[in-house]
């Protein structure tokens, strides 16, 4: 939980004002200075009208150097930052053949598949030569290739469903597969704070759609028992379906879901339950399976598993796990699957060969190394910003912390500072994150060594001391303690 | 008795009539207070107690816990996906090859029509040895948002060089060639806006159109005349041209027919009643024009009169992901404002590259686009006359289209009729062709029929077999 503390909270709302009254004046000027430059389109609309564009031309714009950072090398734990320069302060920015190389703290890499790996990169070269890059069709006329049952079987038994099936991005898994699965007269019970493409995909199904408070699972409750009571607004019917829908790790706070006590509830009211591992598969989990193992939920529980392999495999695409009756509905009526290009098929052979290292079926234990590496990095980057005095979000175990920045301007002077000592970070604001909770995101992956972890922490604090983000120092130890010690002793 | 009460009820009348006709006992303001005022006023009074009393409504009682606990075991809700019969159990044939122009398909070998591989592009060298250099320097993922470190080097040539191919200032590449339509729509049309589009757009463009929740008014497909009409409609309609966003969606090549879209017919529409247009050219990116620069370079319409052009990159080529293009302005507003672009992880580094290599190859070998025109053309001679079927697609498309003559009356049938066509001519001549599969979520009102994707890399051989087996399944089926 975020403790926004009052004097911080002031000083951002008066930030933000000052910025919006620069932008005010800023646009009347403009308004003035460029009514006399002739418009070529005259009798049209412009694209953006009045305030809709506000925020990106008068307050994204400043900072557009810290995003969307171009790099040259894999994402893997470091890599070449390509230096920009603008001419035209930050309006427009300019590539430069200069790269530096930084820790990278940002991509989400967490089992460190992202650059060439020993195992997987061979073999994925092996399909490129005997299947070519696409398939140039759609699963059901001929796009439908060994690698793709194959992988199939083997998502559905290690997430522990009977069956499952391919998409190739994850977006598109959840923007298509909603509205198969409910229309109108149904109703999505969503988290608060639910991915866009899963927003996008309930808002396409023509659903009803009601939000319940992020992971709390007595509103949950109550939400359910006056919908259901209360049937369809306005006739009072009773709905069709109900579908609560919540993710395992949420990408912007870091936190675990509250799986088995939100399962028990939609169990008891007999609703049906969505899952959306995206973060989470893979990353946390002893062997990888995601929150249903680290809960200790039974994967039966839940009726649609969805995830990923963009974060973890070090691949592209998404899944869709559920019982076989399910899935072969899907085959029938989803339109990503019978729309649009399979997926290619070394992107594919990279996720196959991405499970059998986790699985340890390439006859090492690379996997559960890497497992236990990520838990391990994870566990002490978070303690080692906690007793800095940071304030850092998420739950132990999810390799996702965010650090609390809350003040407009110290998001592009972190972000800089940072990179001018070779350390790459995420910094995440509006519209992404409610307007006074800005943040910088540290993605831990296991391809960071212990040394990698220290030089970053040391490189955060010293950035942290100089921006003054360390909002809840803490307390050196009291003499009272040290003389306990010497009695027990 | 009776004369007692016959007293009284006197009594009473004469000293009602005694008050009302009292004399004046006090002037207030000019008025002379008469005892008929005083009854009046009581009167008066009364009314207005009883106005403000609230009417009468029966108390409204919220359930009770009891009874929500009632309600809730009692809900019963529908399975969440219904029944399968046998025949949703098919499988789609496996391919054990790459998807050239013959691939291994269950164990024997075939002739490919089902891959959209125009250029012939699959299995070609050069393309395969870029695509391995970049795996190996890349990885295979890009793990990362545009915005968050997914920007890769092969990402920002891609761009540079797909703008530089088709002329315009500068591109936008996206991770997957469905998502290119339905993140582009909705970032330009808001509510409040007009779309004109054809009815025979396919599903992406109609789930774009839907998530924008613009007013979306539809035409007849490939029908000018009834363009011309609806844009007339809905122009003399609109109050407020200055703040009403306008644009006509459609495709350079509808996937759904064949047909292709009149350019320049279109283009001096939206100049006369000044729309904006989105066109599509995920089918004609690479196979129409000169140079394979689509549809523009075919009807000799200058590119910058184009306001967006969308395509996907799964088609001619033979990679995947999509870009858009456009004007300055448009490119940029997507960068923050494009929902696929801005939450989701960016195009795989390899695909990337794949696209460089294919838009070299196609600017250094435009005599594939004449290999692909003859074999469209020999195919679409050959099979002018199948019995039962007729070619409904447009000369030049490389989407050949053909839809049973006469229709038995019902979708279900029609698709029995086909795909035992489609399955017969696979086992028994081993040539792959594909019918056209409809989600139920699809609300493309166009018939269904069978497809056959031509590739400048068939050969003729490919194609006579193709015709001749059509022409005998379809004579042993239909008739």
């Amino acid at each position: 939980m975020v403790r926004l503390p009052y004097l911080t909270a002031l000083t951002t709302l008066l930030s933000y004002g000052i910025l919006f009254v620069f932008g005010q004046l800023r646009d009347l000027f403009r308004k003035f200075l460029d009514s006399s430059k002739s418009n070529d389109l005259q009798g049209y609309a412009p694209i953006c009208l009045g305030l809709e564009d506000f925020y990106t031309r008068r307050l994204y714009l400043r900072i557009q150097d810290c995003f969307g950072r171009p790099i040259s090398s894999a994402p893997d734990a470091w890599f070449d930052v390509v230096e920009r320069y603008s001419n035209d302060n930050n309006k427009t920015l300019q590539r430069t053949e200069k790269t530096s190389k930084c820790l990278n703290l940002g991509a989400y890499n967490y089992l460190g598949f992202a650059a060439a790996d020993e195992y997987c990169t061979p073999r994925v070269i092996q399909t490129l030569k005997e299947y070519s890059v696409s398939t140039c069709s759609v699963r059901v006329d001929g796009g439908t290739t060994k690698l793709h049952n194959e992988l199939e079987e083997l998502v559905a038994r290690f997430v522990g469903k009977p069956a499952a099936i391919l998409f190739g991005m994850g977006y598109v898994t959840n923007s298509a597969i909603i509205p198969a699965l409910v229309s109108k007269g149904s109703l999505i019970i969503s988290d608060s704070l639910n991915h866009n493409s899963i927003v996008n995909g309930a808002r396409g199904s023509g659903a009803t759609v009601r939000v319940f408070q992020h992971n709390s699972p007595s509103h949950l409750e109550d939400l359910l028992r006056e919908q259901i009571a209360h049937g369809q607004p306005r006739t009072h019917r009773p709905w069709k379906k109900i579908v609560v829908i919540i993710e395992g790790i949420y990408s912007m706070e870091g936190e675990l879901c509250n799986l088995p006590e939100i399962i028990a509830v939609c169990k008891k009211y007999k609703v049906y339950t969505y899952l959306d591992e995206a973060h989470s598969i893979g990353a946390v989990g002893k062997t990888g399976k995601g929150v249903c193992e680290l809960l200790g939920v039974d994967p039966t529980d839940i009726d649609i598993m969805m995830g990923t392999f963009t974060k973890s495999f070090g691949s592209c695409g998404g899944y869709i796990a559920a019982s076989k009756e399910i899935i072969q509905h899907l085959k029938q009526t989803c339109p990503a699957h019978l729309y649009a290009t399979s997926m290619s098929p070394p992107a594919v052979q990279q996720v196959i060969s991405a499970l059998q290292v986790i699985l340890g079926e390439d006859g090492t234990n690379r996997g559960a190394k890497k497992l236990a590496q990520i838990r391990e990095n994870s566990n002490f980057f978070r303690s080692e910003l906690q007793k800095m005095g940071f304030e850092v979000l998420g739950d132990n175990d999810s390799p996702v912390m965010p650090i609390m920045l809350y003040n407009p301007a110290k998001i592009p002077a972190f972000s800089r500072e940072c990179l001018n000592q070779n350390v790459a970070v995420v910094t995440v604001a509006f519209p992404a994150t409610p307007l006074l909770l800005a943040r910088a995101r540290i993605c831990i992956s296991a391809a960071h060594t212990r040394e990698d972890l220290i030089k970053g922490l040391e490189v955060i604090s010293k950035v942290g001391d100089l921006v003054g983000i360390k909002y809840f120092p803490v307390e050196p130890l009291k003499p009272q303690k040290v003389i306990e010690l010497k009695k027990i002793e | 008795m009776a004369s007692e009460i016959m007293n009284a009820t006197a009594n009473a009348l004469v000293w009602i009539s005694c008050t009302f006709d009292a004399p004046t006992r006090a002037v207030v303001f000019g008025v002379p207070i008469d005892g008929h005022l005083v009854v009046e006023v009581l009167l008066v009074v009364v009314i207005l107690f009883q106005l403000t009393r609230k009417s009468y409504k029966p108390p409204k009682k919220p359930l009770s816990e009891k009874e929500i606990d009632e309600l809730c075991d009692d809900w019963v809700p529908d399975p969440l996906t219904p029944q399968i019969s046998e025949e949703m159990m098919v499988e789609p044939p496996t391919l054990e090859s790459a998807a050239g122009p013959h691939a291994i398909v269950d164990g024997k070998e075939v002739v490919n029509f089902a891959s959209a591989n125009y250029l012939g592009l699959i299995g070609n060298e050069n393309i395969t040895d870029s695509c391995a250099g970049a795996l190996e320097k890349y990885g295979v993922g890009s793990c990362g948002p545009r915005g968050f470190y997914g920007t890769i080097d092969v990402h920002l040539d891609c761009e540079a060089k797909i703008a530089k191919f088709l002329g315009t200032p500068d591109s936008i590449l996206y991770s997957y060639g469905i998502s290119t339509i339905f993140s582009v729509i909705p970032a330009f049309c808001k509510k409040g806006d007009i779309i004109v589009a054809d009815e025979g757009v396919h599903w992406a463009v109609q789930n774009g159109l839907y998530l924008s929740r613009s007013t979306v008014v539809y035409f007849k497909h490939n029908d000018m005349k009834s363009l011309e009409a609806t844009l007339e409609k809905v122009t003399s309609r609109s109050k407020h041209p200055e703040k009403v966003r306008r644009y006509i969606v459609s495709e350079a090549i509808y996937q759904n027919s064949g047909q292709i879209a009149p350019l320049d017919e279109i283009v001096r529409l939206k100049e006369k009643y000044r729309f904006r247009i989105i066109l599509d050219e995920s089918h004609s990116f690479g196979v129409l024009g000169n140079s394979g620069r689509g549809l523009a370079e075919y009807c000799g319409v200058p590119i910058e009169k184009i306001d967006i052009i969308t395509a996907g990159m799964g088609n001619a080529l033979a990679t995947d992901g999509g870009f858009c293009t456009g004007s300055m302005r448009v490119v940029d507003h997507q960068r923050l404002s494009s929902s696929g672009y801005v939450f989701s992880a960016s195009l795989p580094p390899y695909l990337a590259s794949a696209a460089i290599a294919a838009v070299n190859y196609l600017e250094a070998n435009s005599s594939v686009l004449s290999d692909l025109r003859a074999n469209i053309a020999t195919l679409l001679n050959e099979l002018s006359n199948v019995p039962g079927l007729v070619v409904t697609s447009h000369l030049l498309s490389p989407i050949i289209f053909l839809k049973l003559k006469k229709s038995t009356g019902s979708d279900k049938t029609d698709m029995h009729l086909l795909d035992s066509i489609a399955n017969q001519v696979l086992k028994e001549d081993s040539v792959l062709i594909v019918t056209t599969k409809r989600s139920n979520l699809d609300k493309c009102p166009l018939p269904i029929g069978l497809r056959l994707f031509v590739s400048a890399s068939h050969s003729e051989a490919d194609l006579l077999k193709a015709a001749a087996s059509l022409k005998r399944v379809a004579s042993l089926v239909l008739s």
